[in-house]
């Protein structure tokens, strides 16, 4: 059985593609809010995907990712809404927010790159603290985030005329709002897609693998290694100004609570969860920590009911009890992840044995 | 000039904290590399065990200060065992894993323990029982309380304590050498199982003692406090140099110092455009200023490149 | 020796690095000329490891320096060394293990190919015709090495005499003018060590300097054509290996007297 070769087939691509495509409509059938959760899914998707950039190709361990993704979602929300009384169209803000995103990598990466693993972690990780706490305090004097209370009435994602929210009749189908976020956010990831397999079998992608095998070593056969590091923390950090401003216009909503550390190690995990530097284990991995947790909050409450006829537990500290366990339980049974690259898994059994 | 003085009381005692929570990381950091998220669950746990089994003795009758001990007793008991059951069961099957397994292991970890700590004691704030009479000390115009002594007193002696152990100890000597080689220690005969064992159990161990210190020092508790505590007290651990017990002492005092002197300045220095509700960014601050320059940390070992 | 030298490709003038109070290298001023093989020999702890750290911009020399091919060297960017064309190899290989043995020497011609992230994206015209040229040297490299049939194989997973080969080609993948080995024999048996003879003459007939640090004195001394010996961090003699081989200060630092 191999996925890889199918998803590669003609017949693969069109049996994919034809799910992608079902897949909002029949999740419209439970509610729409499980297209909601399905337009985070994919969301998370994106994300993972710009993290696994600087993760699972450089190696380089960054806690505050979420950072970058509050930068573009502040971006979108300060220049499209009325809290300051702009709206600036998509092809505007999407750019700067990402370019933001990117400066804000480049004025974190350039003085902290050259320390090791473990202490980027914390330092990356401090970041992020820095910003979500700017974001909760610059009200006053001048009001500039809202502080703790956020922005309101962010402007939807449109096209000129064409609105993401709201209902639309697309060639007869009434097309709600998340739906067509979905298909907007599926477009944006299958893209990231396409832009991880060609940077992973690029020579700047076998760069950054050297780098993340052997510093020195790559040092030695001519990669500048604080450039390149460099380049992959900045590209990461796009790919999160962009996910945020698409998050902002879709939410409407943005406060710095979106923005907290859990947040920065919850798509962490994604990578490391679905199999680290493997693209669709890294899908498999954002798609699943997005919607187990849902699953969990409306399955953990009826099941208590029907297993004990009563409510023994809090279902909201039950759910995330579920959530850790599973996260440490994957880690102890599949330590490379649940979908690592076929090289990855081949080097986990020769070291078992 | 007396709000100095008070800021760096208030810092010395705030610091003794993160320094007994910081000791819990950088102990097993230095062994085997691994960042113990879950350390702060440890120290929550601790705060509330106290509370649960000191406020259960005073509402029978037992004398408060004899209650608050066996409290404290209780406390460390059960997160030494946790600390234990931590390292065997969600570690100890990881130790040839890829390097960022453990770590989204420890991260399911403090997820769990908090998700069972709001089980247990609920989503409110506990009010943690007064052991003490509010006594309120001057010295050259700084306040401090009964509590504040006998926090940096019970910190001394705890690392004190500790690092007897390490130092003059056979278990304290086989740490070391693990820290340095687990493989060669290894072959010395240094049982590698039982020195980690025993650094997530000592570890604990300070964590407890500091978490009924919080717990005492503000008199309310809740299952959500560990994360921000075991933060600082990481951040100090790495502000020392993790892996060096002298440095995470250090680091945790300064960065409780640095801290309440910011929280104390920040208004003045910035003309009044920020205020004391930054006080969070100074400890991280700190950290991403003097790892730029100190890559190892204040009191670390440099890590040689080796060819 | 020939009245007509070549000019040097690399000179050392008065290297000096210490580490703490030992003095690892004392002044070492040494040449290495166009197109010959140079040993570096020296008993263990000479200094011969720093040196060749101190050249590839690991270490940086507390005193002295080095010029290559005319132009001073930078003192502390081991990237811009191998840019300027001088590649080495380590005593204790160090391969990038989770790559493929093609990867590996592909990664080696990173220096001297351009493409960025957005002609990956991209995939113009001219990244296609990169791509496809460092994919076609990489492979000639592994013939050249001769572990073409390992080409697909993780590093880490190579046998330690493949992996040394490996460890050449990638170097080689650099298009340097000066190779640089440390110790490439080392664990070697006697027939890996004729095979690696073999392979480093080769390599010099093809037109590529090397300098040679060993601790087989055998293989030195039938390789090189001019050895330099180390003793203390001080440069005790540089000259061709049948006067080296007989001089009284040689003897006494190898035998210890």
């Amino acid at each position: 059985m191999n996925f890889g070769h199918f998803f590669r087939s003609t017949v693969g691509i069109a049996t994919l593609a034809a799910l992608l495509v079902a897949l909002p409509f029949v999740a419209a059938m439970g509610g729409q809010a499980w297209v909601r959760i399905l337009d985070f899914a994919i969301l998370y998707v994106f994300l993972a995907l710009g993290l696994n950039i600087v993760v699972g190709l450089a190696g380089l361990l960054d806690l505050g990712y979420i950072a970058f993704y509050a930068v573009g979602a502040y971006t979108w929300a300060l220049l499209a809404s009325p809290h300051f009384g702009l709206h600036w169209p998509i092809w505007a803000i999407l750019p700067i927010g990402a370019g933001l995103a990117c400066l804000a990598g480049v004025v974190l990466g350039s003085p902290t790159l050259k320390l090791r693993g473990d202490y980027l972690a914390i330092v990356t990780l401090g970041f992020g603290e820095i910003v979500r706490i700017f974001l909760n305090n610059l009200n006053a004097p001048f009001n500039i985030t809202n502080g703790p209370q956020g922005i309101t009435l962010i402007d939807p994602v449109s096209f000129g005329a064409f609105q993401f929210s709201g209902t639309t009749q697309i060639l007869g189908f009434a097309v709600s709002g998340p739906q067509k976020y979905y298909f907007l956010l599926v477009a944006l990831a299958i893209l990231v897609v396409i832009i991880n397999l060609r940077l992973q079998n690029s020579r700047i992608g076998r760069a950054w693998q050297a780098i993340r095998e052997d510093e020195i070593a790559a040092k030695a056969i001519g990669i500048n290694t604080r450039n390149l590091k460099l380049l992959a923390f900045a590209m990461g950090a796009s790919f999160g100004g962009v996910a945020g401003g698409i998050f902002s216009a879709m939410q409407g909503f943005v406060s710095p609570e979106s923005f907290s550390l859990i947040e920065s190690i919850m798509i962490l995990a994604m990578v490391v969860l679905g199999g680290m530097g493997h693209i669709p284990g890294v899908i498999l991995g954002a798609v699943l920590l997005t919607v187990l947790p849902e699953v969990l909050r409306y399955g953990v409450g009826p099941l208590q009911m029907a297993l004990f006829g009563k409510m023994l537990a809090d279902p909201e500290s039950l759910r995330m009890l579920v959530f850790g366990l599973a996260l440490v339980l994957v880690m102890r049974f599949k330590p490379a992840g649940l979908w690592p690259s076929p090289e990855r898994q081949r080097e986990l059994q020769e070291t078992g044995k | 000039m007396d709000i100095f003085l008070q800021q760096i009381v208030n810092g010395l005692v705030q610091g003794s904290i993160y320094a007994l929570v910081a000791l819990g990381y950088t102990m097993v950091y230095g062994i085997m590399g691994l960042i113990n998220f879950a350390h702060g669950e440890v120290v929550m746990i601790g705060t509330l065990v106290t509370i649960t089994v000191a406020g259960t003795l005073i509402k029978a009758g037992m004398p408060v200060a004899v209650a608050g001990l066996a409290g404290m007793m209780a406390a460390v008991l059960v997160c030494m065992a946790l600390g234990w059951a931590l390292e065997r069961v969600a570690y100890r099957p990881l130790r040839n894993a890829p390097r960022l397994t453990p770590l989204i292991t420890a991260i399911g970890m403090s997820i769990v323990l908090q998700n069972l700590a709001m089980m247990v004691w609920g989503r409110n704030y506990l009010t943690f029982p007064s052991f003490l009479p509010n006594m309120d000390f001057e010295l050259a115009g700084a306040h401090f309380t009964a509590i504040q002594v006998i926090i940096v007193l019970v910190s001394a002696a705890t690392m004190g304590a500790l690092l007897l152990l390490v130092y003059r100890t056979k278990l304290g000597m086989a740490m070391r050498a693990t820290a340095q080689n687990p493989a060669v220690a290894s072959l010395m005969g240094v049982n590698i199982n039982r020195v980690i064992a025993a650094a997530f159990v000592i570890g604990s161990a300070l964590g407890a003692v500091a978490g009924v210190m919080v717990g005492a020092y503000y008199e309310i508790a809740h299952y959500q406090m560990g994360f921000m505590l075991g933060l600082k007290a990481f951040t100090a651990a790495v502000l020392g140099g993790i892996g060096n017990l002298a440095g995470a002492m250090l680091g945790g005092i300064l960065l409780g110092i640095i801290e309440a002197l910011g929280a104390g300045y920040i208004g003045d220095l910035t003309g009044g455009f920020l205020g004391s509700h930054y006080q969070d960014i100074f400890a991280f601050v700190v950290l991403i200023v003097v790892l730029m320059f100190k890559p190892s940390g204040l009191f670390g070992e440099k890590s040689g490149d080796r060819a | 020796m020939s009245a007509n030298l070549p000019k040097p490709l690399l000179e050392a003038k008065a290297v000096a690095k210490h580490f703490g109070g030992v003095k690892a290298l004392r002044d070492v001023s040494l040449s290495i000329r166009h197109g010959e093989i140079y040993g570096l020999i020296g008993p263990n702890g000479a200094g011969k490891t720093t040196f060749f750290n101190c050249m590839t911009g690991l270490y940086i020399p507390d005193g002295g320096g080095f010029s290559f091919d005319g132009t001073p060297l930078v003192a502390n960017a081991s990237d811009q060394a191998a840019a300027r064309g001088i590649a080495r190899t380590f005593q204790n290989i160090r391969l990038f293990g989770n790559m493929t043995a093609l990867e590996n020497v592909m990664v080696g011609r990173h220096v001297r190919t351009k493409a960025g992230v957005l002609g990956a994206i991209f995939q113009n015209a001219a990244t296609r015709a990169e791509e496809a040229a460092i994919r076609q040297k990489a492979i000639d490299l592994l013939h050249y090495v001769r572990i073409e049939e390992r080409a697909d194989d993780l590093a880490r997973n190579l046998s330690y005499g493949d992996q040394r080969r490996l460890e050449i080609a990638r170097a080689l993948a650099t298009d340097p003018k000066l190779l640089c080995l440390d110790e490439p024999a080392a664990g070697m048996n006697a027939t890996e060590t004729e095979q690696l003879r073999e392979l480093i003459d080769g390599i010099r007939r093809d037109g590529t300097t090397i300098l040679l640090i060993e601790h087989d004195v055998k293989l030195v001394m039938g390789l090189c054509d001019r050895v330099a010996v180390l003793d203390y961090g001080a440069l005790v003699i540089e000259d061709v290996p049948a006067v080296v081989q007989k001089d009284q200060r040689v003897i006494e630092a190898y035998l210890g007297a």
